[in-house]
């Protein structure tokens, strides 16, 4: 019965942890599937998130407004609507020159804009620790006498914020007609032009609604952990690209599986084996899956985009 | 080739249309058209006009450079010289979607269809630029969106029976047969209510029923909905058939045009399709 409820519990934090991988891994994936390249920023995107609600919460804290969840929803509008100005931004001045280019270029570009913005951040906020108190403590035990599985209010919170994200994101896609032309663009940019789509502006939404989710993550994470530095975003982006190439690069519910099951798996070698081997693992996974299916679980084979 | 050229039956269609008799402004008017790719110049010189109504046809030997002019009026490659006016206004500095949305739609050799995609979603898709995009409107599906939304339904089921797709308008246009994808490239173009519709070899792979098919189809279109067709085609008969004027284009350069007839008896033509004596 213990190790029922010790492996529950285990599961209880992997998938808290995977929900948010699978927010920013929406982020790689979407811009991958419809411009066929790495954003390499994207973490930074999600430290920035991360940093406008620490902002945001002390801010109004220093107000006198108490209540949490007003503060947490100010945060998350600020922080939305911050990352996505950022995302914009990124893909304008980052990637859009050099499109047509070689993916070499996109990827130095990347690489350059992802470090520009985590020393922007270092310079702007200091590179120690910033931290907030826990808005919302608490939660559920249960189990047995000599073990209680915790469940948080915090982490029900993710879940459920996580899906709603997902849900709202699988219909604007499915049923919307910028997500029909989002599909398109992903399928034949080239053809989608010539039929009348802005591709640019479907591009650019593409990239905001990366960022958006990114700082719904990087607000998630940042009031479960409590904790932000400037180099948060690198591990954080490393890890959602992990479980966007899981699941299978380009595909959304991809992302969104391979999140949860990154998490999954990173909570139980945490659990069982150490802490310290979390990473090896999640980064294990990736080299596995590059070699054996490197379509990922939920990805078709890959044909050479021209 | 040249047999194909002299034979192909000329059908009791009319040859230069009225309106390029009586000079009136063309729909398309491309001027000295040029692109080079590096030191070779893939399209040199190419002039050419359609009139409201006509089917044009652009021939020429393999590699002549009839697509990269395709390319360059529909804004997939920017030329690198000469002008094109549609409806008398410029469009060689426009990027593609400008100009699909100015009136000028076109296929592709191969078939490009959203291949994972319904059928159905892939005319929906080609209706985007007439459609209602408000995102709070879609969002929270008013009535006015919910009409819109309906009436392009409306139109690609239509297009859909026209083509004779309507059965398979759910299911995904990547598994529909060779023929079926031409006939749904076509619907796919005409729901975005194009003025001139431009084909690049569309009776590619065909077999002769479904090239008589197109034929047909082609003719209903200008006379019907009464655009324009732009044609790059290696069938004589279909060219010969259906064409009001037709261009000849070799090693990217214009090399002659006119009527079918005058065509078909044209020496200089016939050279370039058979090489030099």
């Amino acid at each position: 019965m213990e190790e029922i409820l010790y492996f529950l519990q285990q599961v209880i934090n992997g998938l808290t942890i995977g929900s948010t991988y699978a927010l920013i891994a929406i982020g790689y994936t979407m811009v991958y599937g419809i411009i066929g390249m790495i954003n390499f920023a994207h973490g930074e995107i999600y430290m920035i998130g991360t940093y406008v609600t620490f902002i945001v919460i002390s801010a109004l804290g220093m107000l006198g407004i108490a209540n949490p969840f007003f503060l947490m929803g100010a945060a998350l509008l600020v922080a939305v609507l911050v990352s996505c100005a950022y995302g914009f931004a990124v893909e304008r001045v980052a990637y859009r020159p050099v499109r047509g280019s070689k993916r070499l270029i996109a990827l130095i570009s990347a690489i350059g804009m992802s470090i520009f913005l985590q020393n922007y951040m270092r310079l702007a906020q200091g590179s120690r620790d910033m931290a907030i108190s826990s808005l919302i403590p608490g939660g559920w035990e249960f189990g047995i006498e000599s073990f209680a599985v915790n469940l948080s209010y915090m982490q029900v919170i993710i879940f459920g914020v996580t899906l709603g994200c997902m849900l709202l994101l699988s219909t604007f896609i499915s049923r919307s007609r910028l997500g029909r032309a989002c599909r398109a663009c992903s399928q034949d940019a080239g053809m989608a032009r010539l039929l009348g789509i802005n591709t640019d502006m479907i591009i650019s939404m593409t990239f905001v609604i990366g960022a958006a989710l990114a700082a719904v993550a990087g607000l998630l994470l940042g009031m479960y952990y409590g904790v932000v530095n400037p180099y948060i975003g690198f591990l954080a982006g490393l890890k959602a690209f992990t479980a966007a190439v899981l699941g299978g690069i380009g595909s959304i519910p991809g992302a969104m599986l391979g999140g949860l099951l990154l998490g999954v798996a990173e909570a139980l070698t945490g659990g069982y084996l150490s802490t310290e081997y979390k990473d090896v693992v999640a980064f294990g996974l990736l080299i596995l899956i590059l070699l054996f299916r490197p379509s990922g679980i939920l990805g078709k084979p890959e044909v050479e985009k021209i | 080739m040249a047999d194909a050229l002299r034979n192909a039956d000329n059908s009791d269609m009319s040859s230069t249309t009225q309106a390029r008799l009586a000079g009136e402004a063309p729909l398309l008017n491309v001027r000295d058209l040029a692109m080079q790719f590096g030191g070779l110049k893939a399209v040199d010189g190419v002039a050419l006009k359609v009139h409201p109504g006509e089917v044009v046809s652009v021939i020429g030997p393999n590699g002549a450079g009839k697509t990269t002019v395709f390319n360059c009026i529909s804004g997939f490659y920017q030329p690198t010289g000469g002008e094109v006016y549609f409806e008398d206004k410029p469009m060689h500095r426009l990027p593609g979607f400008k100009i699909a949305q100015a009136g000028m739609v076109r296929t592709f050799q191969n078939v490009r269809l959203f291949k994972e995609m319904t059928v159905v979603e892939n005319l929906l898709v080609a209706q985007h630029m007439h459609a209602e995009r408000n995102l709070l409107r879609g969002l929270f599906k008013t009535p006015g969106y919910r009409r819109s939304e309906k009436a392009l339904m409306q139109q690609a089921g239509d297009w859909l029976e026209r083509v004779g797709l309507l059965e398979f308008a759910n299911r995904e246009a990547g598994n529909l047969a060779y023929g079926q994808q031409r006939r749904l490239e076509i619907a796919r173009c005409m729901v975005a209510r194009p003025k001139l519709l431009m084909l690049d070899e569309p009776a590619a792979g065909l077999n002769p029923n479904e090239t008589r098919d197109l034929d047909d189809l082609i003719v209903s279109l200008t006379r019907d909905e009464g655009i324009s067709v732009l044609l790059i085609e290696h069938d004589m008969s279909l060219v010969m058939g259906i064409s009001d004027h037709i261009y000849v284009v070799n090693q990217g350069q214009p090399l002659a045009d006119g009527t079918p007839d005058e065509i078909r008896h044209n020496d200089a033509v016939i050279k370039a399709y058979l090489g030099e004596e």
